[in-house]
């Protein structure tokens, strides 16, 4: 019986590890490039269909409509005569033609071309040689290729989320694709995951846990698993945030009364006291280039971001409306800082152009936490609450497309997008 | 092996029942016939009793745990957005800091406690205000500075896990935690 027992609740951990996330596309960007995303010649001798994740890659960036296609006899391949015509006539702005090919030795040769059906011309296409278990990541890169030549900047297909998913009294932190699928558990515990933060080499997760039954600051090695505490001083430790270059984070502790924000290498060495304030200091964020820190304090009397330089010292308020303002983000390019602002008594995700100060609300939701910029600055990640349960909303910066993200069971929130890798 | 216990444990209550007793054995008197020679003093040596029908003095941390015992109380709640402990649970601390102070191995964990409203890492903020102020009274009734560790939870572990602001008013609140109980 204890057999059996054990057996089973193995298998429900392997499912839960793998539980997929879903995601729903709500709302959709005014100019999406009609693309022809013709079924890859023999694509059916993979799993999952090469052309089918490229297509819902595309599609979730709100930038491109997959057109409906009717079956072509035979089908073609990426070296077959171009039409442009034809295309054209389809109502088709751009093309892609593929093969998918078995060897002998058991792997894969996928090809593709990419064309530019108005200019009529191609656009290059790459050959690769697989093993079956790399076609996601194969159909990811192609459609990260597709997106890069006709938008003109790179692609997040191949990038990972991270997350924390609570599941009654069981909380894990996960790690999937962009696009919600292979879900894999870093962390499992009865006691609250929060705040995950990725390496700028996307090795490592930070985060804090609750394991100790209190705020502890722990760095994670996502390959091997092993971990290691980066602080864990008298009272709370929290708010871990890397510096650009991966060498040192800067964190929120209590250990000097009050949370006042330091910065400390990763292997828990080399703690710097970077400002002091009569109030809450935390939630620090460094900007792209290293040169700021952003960061939430309460020491003017409500909670405003306020910047400062990366090696302390004065800080400047940065929002002045409203009187909730948390949680600072930087963009990649480093021009706009998306936030959360309390808006009539709703908790939602605000955008400022760093340049003009100019501030836009980006969502009407009313619980919006933890927004996270792709490493590409085009989409938002944040974590809502959507009838009653803890989901993921993907926004696109311009406020135009709305994709959201559930887990099958179970709440998710804390998202927080990985950097691009290689 | 248990036909020799039996006796040895028959043994042992018959010994027993001989100390339990107030009465102490009188020590024996001297007989005074006259024309004889006194016998020599017997010395008995003294018993001294000892009284096992009343319960042992209490350890001082078994108080922690007495319902009757202010001790056992260990939670202050707070208003929206306020860390100052009330007057309410003015009495509660004064029990405690004295405790503290009475008992200089014991050691306290203070867990402050926020609403799930905002952001979670200032909610982390703002529970370490209501823990710091729970920890600075009973510093200053005299809890040694070292015996305490102020901590915050946020709005990570919530005592009711409901969305109404009677949920929110029972989340919002330190919870002071005795060594061997985290």
């Amino acid at each position: 019986m204890i057999r059996f027992l054990s057996t089973l609740s193995l298998l429900l951990w392997l499912a839960a590890a793998h539980a997929q996330l879903s995601i729903e596309i709500t709302g959709s960007g005014a100019q999406r490039i009609p693309i022809a995303l013709v079924p890859f010649a023999g694509e059916s001798a993979l799993a999952p269909a090469i052309s089918g994740i490229v297509r819902a890659d595309l599609e979730r960036s709100g930038l491109f409509r997959g057109l409906e296609l009717p079956p072509i006899n035979p089908p073609p391949t990426e070296a077959s005569n171009v039409n442009y015509g034809e295309w054209k006539s389809r109502l088709a702005d751009a093309l892609l033609l593929g093969s998918v090919v078995a060897r002998p030795d058991g792997r894969f040769e996928v090809r593709f071309r990419l064309f530019d059906v108005v200019k009529q011309q191609p656009l290059g296409g790459i050959a690769y040689t697989l093993s079956k278990e790399q076609a996601r990541a194969t159909a990811h890169r192609i459609a990260d290729f597709v997106y890069e030549k006709l938008i003109g900047e790179k692609g997040t297909f191949s990038t990972r989320i991270a997350y924390v998913v609570k599941r009654g009294n069981r909380f894990e932190l996960q790690v999937a694709d962009a696009d919600g699928a292979s879900a894999e558990t870093a962390l499992a515990s009865f006691e609250p995951i929060i705040s995950p933060a990725w390496s700028p080499d996307g090795k490592r997760l930070a985060y804090v846990s609750f394991e100790n039954k209190k705020p502890v600051v722990y760095i994670h090695s996502l390959a091997d698993g092993k971990r290691q505490v980066a602080a864990n001083f008298k009272g709370s430790n929290s708010a871990p945030s890397w510096a650009p270059d991966g060498s040192k984070l800067a964190v929120s502790l209590s250990r000097e009364g009050g949370s006042q924000i330091f910065v400390i290498n990763p292997d828990g060495s080399g703690l710097r006291r970077l400002a002091s304030s009569g109030g809450i200091d935390t939630e620090p964020r460094f900007s792209p280039d290293g040169q700021w820190i952003y960061f939430t304090s309460d020491r003017g009397g409500s909670p405003q971001i306020y910047r400062m330089g990366s090696g302390g010292g004065d800080a400047q308020r940065v929002t002045f409306e409203g009187s909730y303002n948390v949680s600072p983000r930087i963009s990649p390019d480093g021009k706009t800082l998306a936030y959360i602002t309390r808006n009539a008594g709703k908790f939602q995700v605000a955008l400022m152009d760093l340049s003009s100060r100019q501030v836009q609300i980006l969502t009407d939701s009313d619980q919006d936490e933890s927004p996270s910029f792709s490493p590409n600055g085009r989409m938002i990640l944040l974590a809502t609450v959507i009838g009653g349960r803890g989901v993921l909303s993907a926004v696109s910066a311009d406020g135009k497309m709305k994709a959201r993200i559930s887990a099958t069971a179970g709440d998710v929130r804390e998202p927080a997008w990985g950097p691009f890798v290689e | 092996m248990r036909a020799i216990l039996y006796p040895l444990t028959v043994a042992a209550v018959l010994a027993l029942g001989a100390c339990a007793t107030e009465e102490q054995k009188p020590a024996p008197t001297e007989s005074t016939t006259p024309g004889t020679k006194p016998p020599s003093a017997v010395q008995t040596p003294a018993v001294k009793p000892v009284d096992a029908t009343k319960k042992p003095a209490a350890s001082p941390f078994a108080a922690l745990k007495d319902p009757n015992s202010p001790l056992s109380k260990r939670s202050i709640y707070y208003d929206y957005d306020k860390f100052d402990v009330k007057d309410d649970y003015r009495s509660m601390v004064e029990a405690h800091a004295r405790f503290l102070r009475e008992n200089p191995s014991a050691k306290m964990l203070i867990q402050g406690n926020t609403d799930e409203r905002g952001s979670r890492e200032y909610n982390v903020g703002l529970g370490q205000r209501r823990s710091d102020g729970v920890k600075k009274m009973l510093v200053l009734l005299g809890a040694r500075e070292d015996q305490i560790e102020s901590v915050s939870l946020g709005e990570e572990k919530p005592q009711d896990a409901g969305h109404s602001e009677g949920a929110w008013s029972k989340n919002r609140r330190s919870d002071m935690l005795y060594s061997g109980e985290y």
